[in-house]
């Protein structure tokens, strides 16, 4: 139905509530008459609250029909501003920060940064700190995947891979909390070593959770890896090369997908990472299925690396013994939670004045880190996890920058998403694996 | 002191004899004093204290600007073979980086920003260079260090080699302009939008240099030193906690 039309502007008619303007007619329908794709080119907006968008991550999709043929990424929406607050909390105090950038892998955070700041002090952890990093760190990959492999599975539609997903997860996460006292954002490791050692039952518990995962994982070949409808999904879906790959700064298991070996592990090894025995899983597609491939062949490898510390774990210090640095006190797990050892309270409030004062000074004032910036890496489950670390010498940290790799493989998401359909779009971001808190910070 | 000299003090009336206002004596310096009189001793230097002596924290040390040196050769490590590299791949290199500093292990050129474009491409075009990515781009903001205050940082890796270099270009405030290594790394593209959004760093040649962290109408850029944290007194049992910003500095 057109109304009649008066000039270049809308007809209207006076009412009782005042005038009221029809912006239906006009020469609006002239102009959709000449353009034959219009009524099939539409602009999509996905996100930020979409349930298949990873968090909150929101795309604008350019649409013609089921086709993309532009695709933005709007980041941001849960930026918290952690680079800018570290800078007012002393180095210790910052791991409580930084280990709420990438909510899903703690532990790499945790690490990244103690290890700036070891190399800013020109100190290395005991060794068997560094053999509880490496362990937590991996049985962090595999929590992380987990996660990955739920709401991947959850975008897809694939419901049991969620449920089974996140189910295993949960028996990292109970490792976790049996060592770290908490589920997640553990600051668990800090500059200097680890904050305690690991409880008396560990090795049972890990070896115990170490079957789990394996029967976890074999149901993920049987549930997945034949689907024919998980298979339909992921192939050809989300293609990148490594020469797209590396243009755009994408590492990680996307990059290993494509065809390139690159495992900061084994390239540039860390932590002792050249002692262990383990593989580097690749694959050639560079394709989504790839990566599903890729990851799956990584939790198993780090199950592998989790196996060598245990055995390899011997009695020692967790922590540097140098009490400038070193947190004066022994936390261990009360009935209300973790926090300082009864027997250090009583040494000092009751015994000694010195250790009082130390303890004090250590607490609220922290120590001096010398001048300097360095920038370390680890390979995160999503990538090349670099700490930018500048100090001024001062108890605080001057400036923290994390390279994330969240953060920059979104940038493929355009390149993986043009020219496919708007279903692979999403295929295609799960196959990301984007945290967006580590992305924002 | 200047004036006429200590005043009287009153006297309350239960003060002990001894204590009486005329007996107390006065610490001021006698301007009229002979000079053969003995010096005053100095104060500090008791127990071998040396510096200001103040070993509690609370007495608002002031630190020293701080500043790499610029290395002299050998570098150590590959970092001779990289620059000898670079420097018959890009043969202005003299006047392009103003200062080389190896610390605790890692290279940095600092380079001068005309020469940024031309130094990134051979980094990543020469045959035994090969940077083919552009790990990181961050911003450092050296107030009070550093009269070209801004600096952007880039962290390169030779995947080839199996190398890394740091290249950082420091801008003053009053003229933030970078040119942009999007082109030759597109990977750069979010991370110069970062670095823009948060320290007013502008890459001159970015497709679309736009806010990324914070939202598009914000105001000013939250990263640099002079931007407060913000934050708000927190009450805890009746006491007042001032937000983090404003709380006691130890350096």
């Amino acid at each position: 139905m057109s109304a009649p039309t008066d000039g270049p502007y809308a007809p209207s008619r006076p009412t009782t509530e005042g005038r009221v303007y029809n912006l239906t007619g006009g020469d609006f329908d002239a102009v959709i008459d000449d353009d034959t794709l219009s009524d099939q080119r539409i602009v999509l907006n996905m996100g930020p609250q979409h349930p298949s968008t990873h968090g909150v991550l929101r795309l604008v999709l350019e649409l013609e029909g089921e086709t993309v043929t532009d695709a933005r990424v709007v980041v941001g929406y849960l930026h918290t501003g952690i680079e800018k607050n570290v800078e007012f909390r002393n180095w210790t105090q910052a791991t409580s920060f930084l280990t709420r950038a990438d909510y899903l892998s703690p532990f790499f955070n945790e690490t990244v940064y103690s290890m700036s700041v070891e190399r800013l002090l020109g100190i290395e952890a005991p060794p068997r700190a560094q053999l509880i990093r490496v362990l937590m760190m991996e049985m962090n990959r595999l929590s992380s995947h987990w996660v990955w492999l739920a709401t991947g599975g959850m975008e897809l539609g694939a419901l049991t891979a969620m449920t089974n997903g996140f189910r295993a997860r949960e028996r990292c996460l109970d490792v976790f909390e049996m060592i770290t006292g908490l589920r997640m954002n553990h600051q668990y490791v800090r500059p200097g070593g680890v904050a305690q050692d690991l409880p008396d039952d560990y090795d049972d518990t890990i070896r115990g959770w170490i079957k789990e995962m394996r029967t976890e994982l074999v149901g993920v070949d049987k549930l997945l890896r034949g689907q024919p409808i998980w298979v339909n999904r992921l192939k050809d879906v989300g293609w990148i090369g490594v020469e797209g790959c590396i243009a755009l700064g994408i590492t990680g298991p996307l990059l290993r997908a494509a065809g390139l070996p690159w495992d900061l592990r084994k390239t540039e090894p860390y932590l002792g990472y050249e002692t262990f025995d383990f593989e580097v899983p690749t694959d050639d597609r560079g394709d989504s299925w790839s990566r599903f491939v890729v990851r799956v062949a990584e939790m198993w490898e780090s199950l592998k690396i989790v196996e060598q510390v245990l055995d390899r774990l011997e009695p020692g210090p967790t922590m540097v013994d140098d009490p400038k640095i070193a947190w004066p006190a022994k936390l261990s797990i009360g009935p209300d939670g973790l926090g300082n050892s009864l027997e250090h309270v009583q040494h000092i409030m009751g015994g000694s004045m010195e250790a009082l004062i130390h303890h004090f000074k250590l607490v609220t004032e922290g120590f001096r880190v010398p001048a300097g910036q360095v920038y370390t890496t680890v390979e995160s489950p999503r990538g090349e996890l670099g700490a930018h670390v500048v100090s001024d010498g001062g108890t605080r940290p001057y400036r923290v920058h994390f390279r994330e790799p969240s953060f920059i493989n979104l940038q493929g998401t355009a390149t993986m998403s043009i020219g496919g359909m708007v279903a692979d779009v999403i295929a295609s971001v799960a196959s990301i694996d984007p945290v967006m808190g580590g992305c924002d910070r | 002191m200047s004036g006429p000299g200590p005043t009287e003090r009153p006297v309350p009336a239960d003060a002990a004899p001894e204590q009486r206002a005329a007996d107390i004596q006065p610490l001021t310096v006698d301007p009229g004093a002979s000079p053969d009189a003995p010096a005053p001793i100095a104060p500090g230097g008791m127990f071998g204290v040396t510096g200001s002596g103040d070993t509690t924290g609370f007495g608002r040390l002031k630190r020293q600007p701080w500043e790499v040196p610029g290395a002299e050769r050998p570098f150590g490590g590959y970092f001779d073979e990289l620059v000898d590299a670079l420097q018959a791949a890009y043969p202005d290199f003299d006047a392009a980086v103003s200062k080389i500093a190896v610390d605790r292990g890692e290279l940095t050129l600092h380079v001068r920003r005309e020469h940024l474009l031309g130094i990134a491409a051979a980094l990543r075009n020469g045959a035994a260079l090969r940077f083919e990515l552009c790990s990181s781009v961050s911003g450092v903001d050296y107030l009070g260090l550093d009269p070209e205050r801004l600096h952007s940082v880039y962290h390169l890796t030779s995947m080839t080699y199996r190398r890394r270099i740091r290249l950082e270009v420091a801008v003053p405030a009053e003229d933030p302009h970078v040119p942009s290594l999007t082109a030759l790394y597109p990977t750069a593209d979010w991370q110069e939008r970062e670095t823009y959004d948060l320290f007013g760093i502008v890459y001159d040649g970015h497709p679309a240099l736009t806010r990324i962290m914070m939202p598009d109408d914000w105001d000013g850029h939250p990263q640099r030193k002079d931007y407060p944290l913000g934050g708000i007194p927190v009450q805890y049992k009746g006491a007042t906690i001032p937000p983090p910003d404003e709380r006691r500095r130890y350096s």
